[in-house]
């Protein structure tokens, strides 16, 4: 045998690769034996063959006779969309509370805690279902509508929000628009010469909101007509209760992040800004959370991470997410379970990944630098 | 601790006489509720939202609610419905666990309670040998009395266990599992041997990175594919061994993070004195890692716990999934209301137990490093 205790570990961390690699030929020899007992074939040419059923909800456009690679992206989409609306929603929500969770006032303080402590031990799933089947599922139909001040209606069908119609002709403006919001943020680190371009860079958005208003051809608010609401944009139920889910679920943890990473601030920090005279607002928000934010980024990152990973529980409630409709609907249909899952998991591998290169990318930037 | 200076006393605390106690609980309200005119504004703000809120469900929940009868009939008030609750009560806890065996999840679970107490008791010593029974000869009685077949228990099969009892057994299970497992990916990912390492890091970035929807889709679709042809494993032990396999690498980061809050000092010393790389960590490191790491550990405890309801949508009937299925009766159309809440307060009760002894103990800790006691 060998003696010397560094040649053995060596030795030993072969043997377990050699383990991990026998146990995965094992799965896929069984795996490959069990699908010919089928007659089934591993491969991922189904992506184009026609899909056949309908997603009731999709932001680009979507017929019964497109392929599964649409349905991918119709649902990846939707992903999305709800990821980015929870991961909004529970940000402002999460700061609002975590600031709450700091006041001198007694109240807020414990209704604060309260909240936090509810949500953070009850299971998420159960709130996105609570939502639906307790909440939107019994409001009263179209007819009896609630009406939300800002022009909102709130009914068993969804949510329905003013929504802009556009002038004809106007995608290009709209196109423009969006990339002078995307560009803002490079132009205000942007260097001409010697000088910062900095807050110069506001004037974009402004542009971008001319455009959009110019291209706007009036707001059209939801409103009963007959039986059902005509106008502004509808947000279905589904959309709502899993938005509603992931961003309560979230904010409840967000809150107790920011109000560590405040703690975590010097307390000579905001001392040093009351003596100058700031008021509590000002400090807080010029003073603290600047350099609260910093610490909250990674454990953010987290956050968001599981909001979108958390997004699959929309297959509770029939939202057709990536799951619902690759591990649902098209793994049953096309037959293709391996395949299906797989193509899942990639996706969040990939967004993963992504997701944390860009913070890391992120950190490094916001990171102090010390001496 | 918060920005300001801490209130001066909590409202109560002793009331020998009102009258002394008066001027204090006016300068306490004064300080905390009404300092400014601002602060004066937020109190009457969410006052109001309490009157808004409170009475209504107050009166939903207890003053017009029902709870007497045995039929949907007898719910006629504008309340809520309990009636219902209080009927499938046994389905709830434990799913259709027969009648006559029911003794055997009550002596399961006096087990447990009973394995448990040396364990989060901090008076009793060498709680490490309690902690080993708690998760190896626990499980081992536990299972025999609750799936039997063996010692003249007749056989109870896994697709009538449910209700709560079904998210306490996958908890443990997983715990057992994944505790153990994580503490090895976690000195796998700090190992010298770089084919140690990186297996470690792959495993446990691959599962932190992928919903545990998917995982527990795989375990139910796709690791019967992966058994060698006619082997099949009951779906309840599949859904233990994802949850384990996926919680195995949060616990690996969670332990992690207490190996590095161990000073190097501390292995350098062990090695120093010849002991091995097993001793080094089984008798030095992790006995120090992992006492810091207990809230950390509890808190994945009540993450997993949470999560064990999601094995409704692999349709393993578990507190969740009976209250779906209870709702689905014709005779109890609804209720959703009643059903929902019962179930987020009865999850509530657990974790939030769970999380107060995890912030007891972590208190503790800090009282421990700091040096006051």
């Amino acid at each position: 045998m060998v003696r010397r205790p560094s040649r053995r570990a060596k030795a030993a961390q072969w043997l377990l690769l050699a383990a991990v690699l026998a146990v995965a030929y094992v799965i896929i020899s069984d795996a490959a034996d069990n699908l010919a007992r089928r007659n089934l074939r591993f491969g991922f040419g189904f992506l184009a063959d026609r899909a056949n059923f309908d997603i009731p909800f999709h932001l680009v456009s979507w017929v019964e006779a497109d392929t599964y690679g649409r349905a991918l992206l119709v649902s990846l989409l939707n992903t999305l969309l709800v990821s980015a609306m929870g991961i909004v929603t529970a940000t402002l929500l999460g700061l609002v509370v975590g600031i709450m969770r700091l006041s001198v006032n007694w109240l807020m303080r414990n209704v604060a805690l309260g909240f936090i402590e509810f949500v953070r031990n009850t299971p998420q799933l159960v709130q996105i279902i609570f939502w639906y089947f307790a909440v939107l599922q019994t409001l009263p139909p179209p007819r009896g509508s609630i009406t939300i001040p800002g022009g909102f209606l709130l009914n068993i069908r969804g949510l329905y929000v003013p929504g802009a119609v556009m002038r004809p002709g106007s995608e290009l403006l709209s196109l423009l628009a969006v990339t002078l919001l995307v560009a803002t943020p490079f132009m205000w680190r942007l260097r001409l010469g010697e000088v910062l371009v900095g807050a110069k860079a506001l004037v974009l958005p402004l542009l971008a909101i001319g455009l959009l208003a110019g291209g706007t051809e009036r707001i059209e608010f939801p409103a009963l007509k007959g039986f059902n609401i005509a106008g502004g944009t509808q947000i279905p139920p589904e959309l709502v209760a899993l938005w509603a889910g992931l961003s309560i679920y979230a904010s409840a943890f967000i809150a107790e992040i920011v109000r560590s990473a405040i703690e975590a601030v010097p307390k000579g920090q905001h001392e040093a800004a009351h003596s100058m005279g700031l008021r509590r607002a000002p400090v807080l928000f010029l003073i603290v959370l600047p350099q609260a934010i910093r610490i909250m980024v990674p454990q953010l990152t987290s956050q968001y991470l599981n909001i979108i990973k958390s997004s699959t529980l929309g297959a509770a409630v029939a939202y057709p997410e990536i799951f619902q409709i690759f591990a649902g609907t098209v793994m049953q249909q096309a037959n293709k379970e391996v395949e299906t899952i797989i193509v899942v998991m990639a996706v969040f591998l990939t967004i993963n990944l992504l997701a944390s290169a860009f913070m890391n990318w992120y950190n490094e930037r916001v990171a102090l630098v010390e001496r | 601790m918060t920005l300001q200076a801490p209130a001066v006393a909590p409202p109560g605390g002793s009331f020998e006489g009102l009258t002394s106690q008066l001027p204090r609980a006016m300068e306490w309200l004064r300080r905390n509720l009404f300092s400014s005119f601002s602060n004066t504004l937020l109190t009457l703000l969410v006052l109001a939202l309490f009157v808004l809120v409170v009475p209504p469900f107050f009166n939903w929940a207890v003053t017009d609610a029902t709870i007497s009868g045995d039929s949907r009939a007898a719910c006629t008030g504008s309340g809520a419905c309990w009636t219902f609750i209080k009927l499938r009560l046994h389905t709830f806890l434990w799913g259709h666990y027969p009648d006559s065996e029911l003794w055997r999840v009550g002596a399961a679970a006096l087990l447990l309670v009973g394995f448990s107490i040396p364990v989060m008791r901090d008076t009793v010593r060498h709680r490490g040998i309690y902690l080993l029974l708690l998760l190896t000869v626990f499980p081992l009685i536990a299972a025999i009395l609750l799936a039997g077949g063996v010692l003249g228990l007749p056989e109870v099969d896994t697709s009538e266990w449910g209700g709560l009892m079904l998210d306490v057994i996958i908890s443990f299970v997983t715990v057992a599992g994944a505790l153990p497992l994580g503490i090895l990916l976690a000195l796998g990912r700090r190992s010298q041997l770089d084919v140690v390492k990186y297996l470690s890091i792959a495993f446990i970035e691959l599962w932190r990175s992928v919903p545990l929807l998917t995982v527990l889709f795989m375990s139910a679709v796709m690791l019967p594919l992966f058994l060698p042809h006619g082997v099949s494993i009951d779906r309840l032990i599949r859904a233990m061994v994802a949850f384990t396999l996926f919680n195995a690498a949060y616990m690996a980061e969670t332990v992690r993070g207490g190996l590095q809050g161990v000073p190097v000092g501390q292995e350098e010393a062990a090695v120093s004195l010849g002991l091995g790389f097993w001793r080094v960590q089984g008798f030095v490191v992790l006995p120090q890692a992992l006492r810091i790491v207990v809230p950390g550990i509890v808190n994945n405890i009540v993450d997993l716990f949470k999560d064990t309801s999601l094995v409704t949508i692999i349709s393993l009937v578990d507190l969740l999934g009976a209250v779906e299925q209870a709702l689905k009766d014709p005779a109890w159309l609804g209720l959703a209301k009643e059903g929902y809440i019962f179930t987020a307060a009865l999850f509530f009760v657990c974790c939030f137990a769970m999380s107060s002894y995890g912030r007891r103990f972590e208190r503790r800790l800090n009282r421990h490093r700091t040096g006051t006691t």
